[in-house]
């Protein structure tokens, strides 16, 4: 309910800013509203935001699988840890932009390179909290596994990850986030559609009703892949806990 | 529950650590464990009694096969199977306790019937719930239901009754005695209370301190688990004195 509460609050101060300020830079509530009903009639809304998503989606479960992956590999084994840590420190230190340029350059301006640019960009920090959660891994379960003979499979699934369960949503959600907001750069640069091509073409546009009314579309849409997904597989994974009385 | 499953044909457990050291932290080796030679006949059920820190643990995580660094030998019985009852239940808490039971079975035996099992032990109305639901007693109980589960050739207890209250673990005494007599398992169990063991066991085996070896051993006459109060007094007596003259003897030569 408070979060209901600053929400609309939020939007009255937004229709009072517009309506003090008459200007076609800080269109109101109402306009916006109007934008998005019209780009979805046209389709266009629903299309470019697909376009997106797409990306969102290809280059997070990249991200993902080599980040659980590497991250396991160097959390469990110190050799490989100190190999790879050095390639890790410039990885997490290149800037997005770098290597979207790099991968635009190399590859070319396709869907490749745009979705292997953001995976690149978000991988790092996945390996770095999957390492943090592997090096955390009790070894007395371990040990319990071990001696009651699991295969590896039950073993992953039954004593690895529910208790990388924390660290796998703490990355998938700080993850979602860090990705959509570079699939627009990716956009941005060098694809002929999706919302960040939108955002760019509306920029040399001055189109501000565009703007807001695309971000405020993708942005919802995260919200609610957040909580009608992100959410709720956390609370499964988490249902064995004690509820505080 | 299938009685003759682990008994029978089964060779002896024998286990022989000539040397087992630790580094310590400044990068110096111990030695925990020298020269220990301990033979268990098939279905039968063997206490280790020892001072705190003397290497129990040691010992029983070297029988386990989970500690594959040391020198000598180890043979378990049958194909090799281990239930294992750790100090701490170690159940994973994001499982029910029949999840956790279930998952030490052989994947041949995942849908074996647990009924009974369970019964002897109390955990009925239990099954489904998180360890993180239960007490330390009952937590105790699915992990020796969960050792018995896997219907092992040879079944290893550290300590399983420490820091439970006297009749609580009178209680557990009593159902693994039940347990361990129906399924004729052989058993390594590792204790510091004499009483326990002279209860619970037919051979007792009793360790030196660091580095440890056998000092004592003494095989009770059968049956187990009916010893009177009385006879486990005496029993007891005279076990501490043969370990102490045991002990000066060592000491002096």
């Amino acid at each position: 309910m408070p979060r209901i509460y600053s929400l609309a609050a939020l939007i009255v101060v937004w229709a009072l800013a517009a309506a003090l300020v008459q200007s076609r830079l800080l269109p109101g509530p109402l306009t916006i509203g109007a934008t998005i009903l019209a780009d979805i009639r046209s389709g266009e809304l629903p299309f470019q935001m697909s376009c997106t998503l797409g990306r969102v989606i290809s280059s997070f479960a990249i991200a993902m699988i080599l980040g659980i992956i590497a991250g396991y590999a160097m959390g469990r084994s110190k050799a490989v840890d100190r190999y790879a840590d050095s390639w890790l420190i410039v990885l997490i230190n290149m800037p997005a932009l770098v290597t979207i340029i790099f991968a635009y350059i190399w590859i070319g301006l396709n869907e490749t390179a745009a979705i292997l640019a953001v995976a690149i960009n978000k991988l790092p920090n996945v390996i770095v909290v999957i390492r943090e959660g592997a090096r955390a891994l009790d070894p007395e379960l371990d040990e319990m596994a071990k001696a009651f003979q699991f295969t590896w499979f039950s073993r992953i699934r039954h004593v690895v990850i529910p208790q990388l369960a924390p660290y796998l949503a703490a990355s998938s959600r700080s993850g979602l986030s860090i990705v959509w907001k570079i699939v627009l750069v990716v956009e941005l640069i060098g694809r002929p559609n999706g919302v960040g091509f939108v955002l760019g073409s509306a920029f040399s546009l001055f189109d501000m009703a565009k703007i807001l009314s695309y971000a405020i579309s993708f942005i919802v849409l995260m919200l609610v892949i957040e909580s009608f997904l992100v959410q709720p597989l956390e609370r499964r994974a988490i249902r064995w806990r004690r509820r505080p009385a | 529950m299938n009685d003759a499953q682990s008994a029978g044909d089964a060779a002896p457990l024998e286990l022989r650590i000539d040397a087992k050291t630790f580094l310590s932290a400044d990068g110096t080796p111990v030695e925990v464990v020298c020269g220990l030679k301990l033979r268990l006949e098939a279905g039968s059920f063997g206490a280790l009694i020892g001072p705190s820190g003397c290497g129990k643990t040691t010992i029983l995580r070297i029988a386990a096969g989970l500690d594959p660094d040391f020198q000598g030998q180890l043979r378990t019985p049958g194909s090799g199977r281990l239930g294992i009852v750790f100090q701490e239940p170690r159940l994973l808490p994001w499982r029910t306790v029949e999840e956790n039971i279930r998952l030490a079975l052989p994947a041949r035996d995942a849908a074996v019937d647990l009924t009974e099992l369970v019964e002897i032990l109390g955990l009925g109305s239990h099954l489904t719930r998180y360890p993180g639901e239960l007490s330390l007693g009952l937590a105790r109980r699915a992990a020796i239901a969960r050792a018995f589960a896997a219907r092992p050739d040879f079944l290893l207890l550290d300590e399983p009754f420490v820091s439970l209250d006297e009749a609580v673990a009178a209680r557990l005494r009593n159902e693994l005695l039940a347990l361990t007599t129906r399924t004729k398992v052989t058993t390594l169990f590792v204790t510091h209370n004499l009483a326990e063991a002279i209860q619970l066991a037919d051979h007792l085996f009793f360790l030196s301190d660091r580095p440890t070896r056998i000092i004592a051993e003494k095989s009770l006459p059968p049956p187990r688990g009916t010893r009177s109060r009385d006879v486990i007094t005496s029993i007891g007596d005279e076990m501490r004195m043969l370990v102490s003259q045991a002990a000066t003897d060592a000491g002096g030569g």
